[in-house]
């Protein structure tokens, strides 16, 4: 036991659950507002400012951003740049995060310094536009894919994991006559599942939040990600128009705060779906173990 | 002893001619694989960190795209020049720097503090529900945070102006009053990653012996003083480290965070170098001023880390390097 029970310290010891209560409920209550708020009736919007579980219940917002072809368009857009940014992030970044983690390799070490080089100065937005553009890569998925495919922390950290593979693993394969590749694919892969998981949903996510690249790079609506439009939406109130929906004179516009807080929903609910898997590897310490390694 | 070493010799010769691995391209030879899986990521680097580290050169020059890199005038500190007699300068240069102390004074001690507190929990199954809910916000958008923010602070129909209205009879205009917008950036900032920025200080505290706080136990000690001789002390080195890479970040303000609440009613407290250089650079297409304008940030960023962690070495403590 750490301590006996004192009355200081257990007087204590309630502040310190109902503070660290309060800081979590705040932490999830505007997810929890938004999400009634956006299935509630106008009538309730209005009438009500506050509240956590709505009276009224339609799905008018939905119905609407469902039928809006920009909305639909960007989430299409961010599912693929989501979707085939994080398989070339993790192309590059286990290939040669395997090839740095075998210590014999000449030329290991300058490389490892220009990576790690790399994470303390950069060219900077202007210089990385100018490639980008000189690459004509502008207005092109791939200026959402391209410029971020290797996060340097990741790499280390993923480098670090390949580094403690025991040597007898691999030996015992290079006896059976796999090669290097063979090595990688067959052997220390499928025992990096968890960790690669990892990855794959820090790069996912990534991707799926990013919205400074596609406010640099792309001008073109049509290929604007879910977050473009949702800020759109949200912040500088344009509601999708031109679309078709909006023209038919018997079709309901749903109140553009129902539309706000169902935009806010769409963009949030993969995260919020997707972070049991995450938090699951954070329990594990997989990752504190890798960075203290 | 000559038969010997001669013997040796053919030996060796005849195991390099075998195995092909024991001369330099014979080494490279036997590790081409590796070699070709090392290729797509350095290409990467060399590509998308390296050329644009080159671009900084275009500070130098009056950069058109037309003409451009190779022929494109060199005119020295011409840019620099304008930028620092520029008055924006200061608004920016003031800015950035507010910014960044409020940042250091209100939310650097946040994660440490709700760590501490974190530490404290005896109940496992509370402890890890709440570790749960707070690292939530971190992995949402900054553009769902400025909603967010967007939706509780608007005058129009934002859930603290109608409580505000309803109770107390008026409204206030958090997102285009100049005196809230630095409150709101912190506390955005506190929301967004307070939960998550105690991971790193948690893995600080769980390193630390249990036989210490039993012995401190045994000599008399209560929990504030535990708190103050083991517990804190244990996180020093991680909070000096987070210090030191905070110093290098000091005129760094986020530039997602900033650029999606600033407008034109703001802008006098919200611009700051970062988003200067987007507005320069990419919306007027003053290439080499923005270019001149973040090197000059970069430069000072490192000075800066460079400074900080010396003194760090000063003080005993380890450093990043």
């Amino acid at each position: 036991m750490r301590y006996y029970r004192t009355v200081p310290g257990t007087i204590f010891d309630i502040c310190n659950y109902l503070f660290l209560s309060l800081f979590a409920l705040a932490c999830i209550l505007p997810f929890i507002y938004v999400f009634a708020g956006s299935f509630a009736s106008d009538v309730e919007l209005t009438r009500r400012a506050f509240f956590l579980i709505p009276q009224t219940f339609t799905t008018a917002a939905y119905e609407y951003i469902f039928s809006t072809a920009t909305i639909v368009r960007s989430i299409g857009v961010s599912i693929y740049v989501t979707t085939v940014g994080t398989l070339i992030n993790l192309f590059f970044t286990v290939t040669m995060a395997y090839a740095l983690s075998k210590r014999h390799l000449a030329g290991r070490n300058f490389v490892l310094n220009l990576v790690v080089f790399s994470m303390l100065f950069s060219g900077g937005m202007i210089p990385t536009y100018l490639l980008v553009r000189e690459l004509h890569l502008l207005d092109t998925y791939w200026a959402l894919m391209l410029p971020g495919a290797i996060s340097a922390f990741n790499l280390i950290i993923v480098k670090n994991f390949f580094q403690e593979f025991p040597t007898e693993l691999e030996e015992a394969a290079r006896i059976d006559g796999c090669s290097d590749l063979g090595v990688l694919w067959r052997i220390v892969l499928p025992l990096s599942a968890p960790v690669l998981a990892t990855f794959t949903l820090f790069y996912a996510v990534g991707h799926w939040n990013n919205f400074y690249s596609a406010l640099l790079y792309i001008n073109e609506p049509a290929k604007w990600p879910l977050q473009v439009v949702l800020r759109q939406i949200v912040m500088l109130s344009q509601m999708a128009a031109g679309d078709l929906n909006a023209m038919d004179p018997n079709f309901e516009k749903p109140p553009d705060q129902s539309i706000k807080l169902a935009v806010i929903v769409v963009g949030t609910l993969p995260i919020l779906l997707v972070y049991p898997f995450l938090q699951r590897h954070f329990a594990k310490g997989v990752l504190l173990g890798s960075v203290k390694g | 002893m000559k038969r010997a070493a001669a013997m040796t010799q053919t030996g060796a010769s005849q195991a390099a001619v075998r195995t092909g691995g024991s001369t330099r391209w014979g080494r490279l030879w036997k590790n081409r694989w590796l070699y070709v899986l090392l290729a797509p990521g350095l290409l990467y680097f060399l590509v998308f960190k390296y050329v644009p580290m080159w671009g900084v050169l275009l500070a130098f020059q009056n950069f058109s795209p037309f003409h451009g890199f190779w022929k494109s005038e060199w005119v020295g500190f011409e840019h620099f020049r304008v930028f620092f007699t520029n008055p924006e300068f200061f608004m920016l240069l003031r800015n950035s720097l507010i910014l960044s102390l409020y940042n250091l004074i209100f939310f650097f001690p946040a994660p440490i503090i709700l760590a501490l507190l974190l530490n404290e929990v005896r109940i496992a199954l509370f402890k890890r529900t709440i570790q749960t809910l707070v690292y939530v916000p971190h992995f949402i958008s900054m553009v769902i945070v400025a909603s967010l923010t967007y939706v509780f602070l608007t005058t129009e129909g934002g859930l603290v102006n109608e409580l505000l209205d309803k109770y107390f009879g008026f409204k206030i205009s958090f997102l285009t009053e100049p005196e809230w917008f630095r409150p709101i950036i912190v506390l955005q900032t506190i929301w967004k990653e307070c939960g998550f920025g105690t991971i790193i200080f948690l893995a600080a505290l769980a390193s630390v012996d249990v036989e210490q706080y039993e012995a401190a136990i045994i000599d008399g000690a209560n929990r504030w003083r535990q708190i103050w001789h083991i517990t804190l002390p244990a996180m020093r080195s991680t909070i000096v480290i987070l210090l030191i890479l905070r110093m290098g970040d000091v005129l760094d303000n986020g530039f997602e965070q900033i650029y999606l609440l600033l407008n034109p009613l703001n802008r006098e407290v919200a611009e700051v170098f970062d988003t200067y250089v987007y507005f320069m650079g990419i919306t007027q297409g003053a290439f080499s001023y923005s270019t001149a304008v973040g090197l000059f940030k970069a430069v000072v960023g490192i000075i800066l880390v460079v400074g900080a962690n010396w003194t760090a070495k000063k003080f005993g403590q380890s450093g990043i390097y």
